[in-house]
């Protein structure tokens, strides 16, 4: 029997802002343990948490982003278990009435476009970190500095159908979350986390099967890799006759599998009920509006805008704005290039691979977009050839320093005059009778070989164009 | 009944108390005749009544996104039975 996966995701958000959900902590990263705490985030008791308003705006600018409805009147809830990150006994959360609502995001896998739905975003906080003792130490020790970080989660329908779409769906979110400069999207420092819940059903099926939710996948590729092995799993299990069980298994990325976590979960029983610390929310339209002013030109908008603006193919717009730091980059370079296409190649080309793709490499590139866009120019004006330009870009990344400077210092200026080439030419011809005899007797293949030797010879410089030109008149 | 044994015994669960069976049927009979009285409103007719979030009328609590000192590490720490460098000591975990 074929199989189709039926796949959800949750992912959670770490927001930017500068304090806690409901109290003024500090909410920055990598203090002494324990040091950005308070009464509130520390759960004593007779405190009275306060909401923070960013809080609620990234929430609304992401709702607004994806497509939701914002909800005119939410509230919070109190979401209770125990566990030592959690000092309250329960986490502030959102259950029957969240601020965002019935959004969806599209995606694009192969060149097939699909609509993911957004069943809901809600606004939550964090729980602090947990640090385990070494082998033979029966301790655990526990920081609270993230207690009360702010958090959306954002949950999606299960309208993802493979692990390829649930990667690109991740992928879209960060872009989005990150345009909108609501989280900063690093999945492997935890500011963004995903689980997922995977089913598999006959083909053609309307009927859900059993699902399992997998934790603990800390990138896109292990996203990815994780739900396919527990598509193969799953597939297995029932070809042979098994069930899958409901239950949730923590992803293993250096054995590549997934594994039960049985035991440890005890009945989901959260016993949701209305904080009463804290009132309703109330957003009247007049609030969405001032939202609305602040969201910037998303990815899908700029991509297509590319493509108008700048006449690039498809694939260029779609990778130059999947990172808003590639995207200002792209611009400020065209903008004194004048010339998309070749500043398009050279970016995801040259730039790219030096960057590894990272947006912080990105932006703090030691080749700036002026810098590309001057290079560029130099070949235009045939100052440099193509072939040089690869140098200049190196020797860009490595010193810093200014194509000019460059080719001044490299002595790399490309030379065009011909009676400077004419002489490497005839050189080459003199020392190769056996490929001029090969040439004259019709193997033009060998043309290539003399173009070789000459561009050698000038140590790349001399004008590829002149060289052709001048070795078919001398041959 | 408004309460069976096995949903005390669940509850205490939840709520980590380990409760002897004695304790069970105890708690069991109380919180029964609590349920039962607490019942009673299921008589009032409600039907015209708007649902309340808040027993307080006010929305919008709220405030601005600024940072203010925390409080120093020895306050923090001081009602904790063991702590190790700056850190919660607890039972491990895992
Ligand atoms: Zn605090």
């Amino acid at each position: 029997m074929e199989y189709e996966a039926v796949i959800g995701l949750e992912v959670h958000a770490q927001l930017k802002t500068k304090s806690k959900i409901f109290c003024n902590c500090s909410t920055a990263f990598g203090a002494e343990p324990n040091h950005h705490t308070c009464p509130v985030c520390l759960g004593m008791p007779g405190v009275l948490p306060v909401l923070n308003r960013e809080v609620v705006n990234y929430t609304i600018r992401t709702g607004l982003a994806l497509n939701c409805t914002i909800n005119s009147f939410s509230r919070f809830a109190r979401k209770n278990y125990f566990y030592p990150d959690l000092p309250k006994g329960y986490q502030i959360s959102q259950y029957e009435l969240p601020l965002c609502e019935h959004g969806y995001l599209m995606i694009d896998v192969d060149g097939r476009e699909r609509r993911i739905g957004v069943t809901r975003i809600h606004m939550e906080e964090d729980a602090g970190k947990n640090i385990h003792g070494e082998k033979g130490d029966s301790s655990s020790y526990v920081d609270l500095n993230r207690t009360g970080v702010p958090l959306m989660e954002i949950v999606s329908e299960p309208d993802i159908r493979t692990p390829e779409e649930a990667a690109a769906y991740m992928r879209k979110l960060r872009s989005i979350v990150r345009y909108l400069d609501v989280c900063d999207g690093n999945m492997e420092e935890g500011s963004l986390r995903c689980d997922a819940n995977i089913s598999l059903r006959p083909v053609g099926a309307t009927e859900l099967g059993v699902k399992a939710e997998l934790k603990n996948m800390n990138s896109f590729k292990n996203v990815q890799k994780a739900l396919e092995y527990e598509v193969k799993r799953q597939t297995r299990l029932l070809e042979e006759g098994g069930s899958v069980i409901q239950e949730t298994r923590l992803w293993d990325a250096d054995r590549g599998v997934t594994l039960s976590m049985r035991g440890k979960e005890e009945a989901h029983d959260y016993r949701y009920f209305p904080d009463p610390d804290l009132v309703p929310l109330q957003v009247d339209d007049a609030w969405i509006e001032e939202v609305k002013k602040t969201l910037p030109e998303l990815p899908d908008a700029k991509m297509e805008r590319f493509m108008a603006e700048y006449d690039l193919p498809r694939y260029d717009a779609e990778v130059l704005t999947a990172s808003r730091e590639l995207a200002v980059y792209f611009e400020a370079c065209n903008k004194e290039a004048r010339s998309p296409k070749v500043v398009s190649n050279w970016i995801m080309g040259d730039l790219l691979r030096e960057c590894k793709g990272d947006d912080q490499e990105i932006l703090h590139c030691p080749v700036r977009p002026e810098m590309l866009a001057e290079m560029i120019r130099m070949i235009g004006k045939g100052t440099i050839s193509g072939k040089i330009a690869k140098t200049v870009f190196a020797e860009m990344m490595k010193s810093g320093k200014s194509p000019e400077i460059i080719v001044k210092e490299k002595n790399l200026v490309q030379i065009t005059d011909e009676g400077e080439i004419v002489k490497i030419v005839e050189e080459v011809i003199a020392a190769n009778p056996a490929q001029v005899e090969q040439f004259r007797s019709g193997k033009e293949k060998v043309l290539g070989f003399f173009v070789g030797q000459v561009m050698k010879a000038s140590r790349g410089k001399a004008n590829p164009t002149v060289v052709n030109k001048l070795l078919k008149e001398r041959l | 009944m408004k309460i069976s044994r096995n949903e005390v015994e669940h509850v205490a669960d939840l709520a980590r108390l380990e409760l002897s069976g004695e304790e069970v049927d105890q708690f069991t009979g109380q919180l029964d005749a609590i349920l039962s009285y607490i019942d009673k409103l299921n008589e009032l007719d409600t039907a015209d009544v708007e649902p309340t979030a808040h027993v307080i009328h006010v929305g919008n609590v709220i405030r601005e996104d600024r940072v203010c000192d925390s409080i120093p590490l020895k306050e923090t720490l001081s009602n904790a039975p063991e702590t190790d460098e700056g850190f919660f000591k607890v039972p491990k975990i895992i």
